[in-house]
């Protein structure tokens, strides 16, 4: 920098023979200028996250009378599959028998489903591994099998066998009355 | 580009255009004089064949997106109209989906080359490290490209993929979102998707560049992989190669033309012509054929972030690779023993990429039993998988710096002429020395 002033001058301050103010200008200079950059880049990065409609996630209501035992419905929830199942008194026991067996993502049954509903199993049908839509039947533990790489869902949703790390996931959901959910 | 032009405005205007932008003089030092070795073999020619396929790609890809609808209420059907009601809209878009396929054909011969005859040693790492980029690249167009359709395929394999991401420790999740502007893959995810397309093929056209000008620095590489010592040992570009290469390429748009003509859906899937369904899975999802040997290594590891881990490791493997490799020697022609890993390489892939295309569990011999062996039965593709990746990495990190220590090569000639001149009975005697000159 201090050769860019060709013949140093006596006046110190004209000819750039003091680095430490002109250093100061230039890391001045650096620094705002990528102030400006990193503020500018935010706005570009994060328009890409959801946008406000999609933000104002709505809630669906659901009539649990159109389930029967032994049935599971399916609906879209905030463009993700939704389980609601009826289970059998054979799965419920099932589910509570498996409570301390070896479980990767240790979970009892009785804290899956409402208090006292423990034949309604709502789930969100997106497999813990890469997101795929597990099918119910399939598997050695009576519950959901995963098409795209394996994974073993027991009766109460809880993983049990393949690569998925977590259970299948509960959303929030509540009972507006005997037959009717909400969830979300 | 390096250095030394041959070139001679001839015209008035020539000279004036070349004081003012020499772009005819860099026009005849890159595409006619540029010396060539002059013992380039077929396996040469798939630069060429590569440089057509992204004009093919970009060129259908543009008219298709006139016809395109980015909407997931739409898209499908839009397909569907370029393909039934568009004039020559089922030609177009049968070259563009399986000008893919034909794109990594491509590709993948001319990095197999690379590989055999050490083209990514000293001085050519850069030149290497750009092509693996473009390779990157196009692993992410062509992905993005599969989910444009909005078939079950498209939607699905966007799915798996964006939720990779989703294996990321802390921060993972967030991504995720991020990249879907939403809760799921939906609308804003296959807008930006679109966008995407639509722009990275421009940006390897970019890294094209920048890969050819880190070409034209140190120049071909060859079959002796002995770098050119003098003027003896090189033609000009043009006629030599323009012609090789032009008949090279003739040949793969037969192959091309019969995919687009008369196979047009053995590469794909048909379940991406039942439009995506957000509440079902097909019961098997596999990516198109040229991403299987990845998804292969992925789903080898049984842990979610670490199979995310090994599947990333395959491609950073590549860039490292000119530092993995101890050889001195480039060609493999004058390493036997490099030779022999080389081939099981290659088969390593194959049967990689024939893991991928499997379901986990199947049995690889059908109605041997097998037995279980830790996680899944040895006779199960999970097994067979793992050892192809096992062998995949083994052949960059121990292999290939082992072997550079421990072979001993053949004797390498002295110069690129020195193997032809020889042998007394190939030497051409009085044949015309110069024929791109006329007289
Ligand atoms: C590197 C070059 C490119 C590659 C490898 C590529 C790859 C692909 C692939 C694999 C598909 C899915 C084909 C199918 O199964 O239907 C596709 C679709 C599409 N691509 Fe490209 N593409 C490239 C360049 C472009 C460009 C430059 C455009 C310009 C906008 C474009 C526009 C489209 C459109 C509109 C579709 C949807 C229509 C369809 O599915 O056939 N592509 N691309
Ligand atoms: S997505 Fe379910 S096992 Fe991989």
């Amino acid at each position: 920098m201090v050769d860019t002033v060709a013949g140093a001058g006596p006046d110190p301050h004209v000819s750039g023979d003091d680095p430490n103010r002109r250093d100061f200008i230039h890391i001045a200079a650096g620094v705002a200028a990528l102030g400006v950059v990193g503020g500018l880049a935010w706005p570009f990065i994060d328009q890409m996250n959801p946008a406000g409609d999609t933000l104002a996630l709505a809630s669906i209501e659901f009539d649990l009378s159109k389930v029967v035992q032994g049935q599971q419905v399916v609906v879209k929830w905030r463009g993700k599959p939704l389980f609601v199942r009826y289970r059998t008194p054979a799965e419920i026991a099932a589910a509570i028998k498996d409570d301390h067996a070896d479980l990767r993502d240790p979970q009892t049954d009785e804290a899956r489903h409402k208090p006292g509903k423990a034949q309604y199993l709502v789930l969100i049908g997106v497999c813990t591994h890469l997101g795929c839509v597990p099918t119910f039947g399939g598997g050695d533990y009576g519950g959901w099998l995963c098409p795209c790489h394996g994974s073993v869902y027991d009766t109460s949703g809880r993983i049990r066998r393949g690569p998925a790390p977590k259970n299948l996931e509960v959303p929030d959901y509540s009972f507006l009355s005997d037959t009717k959910i909400k969830v979300g | 580009m390096s250095g030394h032009s041959t070139y001679e405005p001839k015209t008035g205007f020539e000279r004036w255009l070349d004081s003012r932008l020499p772009i005819l003089r860099f026009a005849q030092d890159t595409m006619v004089s540029f010396p060539t070795p002059k013992n380039l073999n077929y396996w040469w020619t798939f630069g060429g064949i590569l440089a057509m396929m992204l004009g093919i790609q970009i060129v259908t890809g543009i008219i298709l997106a006139m016809h395109y609808v980015p909407h997931v209420d739409y898209a499908f059907n839009s397909v569907e109209r370029i393909m039934r009601d568009v004039n020559y809209g089922w030609l177009v878009r049968y070259t563009h989906a399986n000008g893919a396929s034909m794109f990594f054909l491509a590709v993948y011969v001319h990095m197999f080359r690379n590989l055999y005859y050490g083209s990514y040693k000293a001085p050519r790492e850069v030149l290497w490290i750009l092509g693996c980029i473009i390779y990157i690249l196009m692993m992410g167009t062509a992905f993005f490209g599969y989910v444009l359709p909005w078939g079950q395929m498209s939607f699905h394999g966007a799915v798996v993929i964006t939720n990779l991401i989703g294996a990321i420790p802390l921060v993972g999740p967030s991504i995720t979102t991020w990249l879907w502007g939403g809760f799921a893959v939906d609308d804003p995810t296959l807008n930006r998707f679109f966008s995407l397309h639509y722009l990275l093929p421009f940006v390897i056209a970019g890294v094209v560049g920048l890969h050819i000008w880190a070409l034209h620095v140190p120049g071909n590489n060859n079959p002796t992989g002995v770098e050119v010592k003098s003027k003896e040992d090189t033609v000009p570009f043009h006629p030599y190669y323009t012609v090789k290469d032009g008949f090279a390429i003739s040949v793969f748009l037969i192959l091309y033309a019969s995919f687009v003509f008369f196979m047009p859906n053995v590469l794909g899937d048909a379940i991406n012509y039942v439009q995506a369904n957000p509440l079902q899975t097909p019961l098997h999802i596999v990516p198109e054929w040229y991403l299987l040997p990845f998804y292969a290594i992925l789903r080898a590891v049984p842990n979610k972030l670490m199979g995310v881990v090994a599947m990333g490791g395959a491609l950073i493997t590549l860039f490292v690779l000119p530092w993995l490799d101890t050889s001195k020697v480039k060609s493999m022609r004058y390493r036997p023993t490099a030779r022999l890993y080389f081939f099981i390489f290659i088969l390593a892939c194959l049967v990689l990429g024939v893991c991928g295309a499997h379901a986990p569990d199947d049995l690889v011999i059908p109605g041997f039993s097998g037995l279980q062996f830790l996680d899944a039965n040895i006779n199960s593709y999970v097994w067979l998988s793992r050892i192809g990746a096992l062998y995949y990495f083994a052949y960059f990190y121990v292999i290939t710096p082992l072997l550079g220590l421990t072979e001993t090569p053949l004797p390498v000639p002295d110069s690129i002429s020195t193997p032809v001149l020889s042998h007394p009975a190939s030497a051409p005697t009085g044949a015309a020395a110069s024929p791109e000159k006329r007289g």
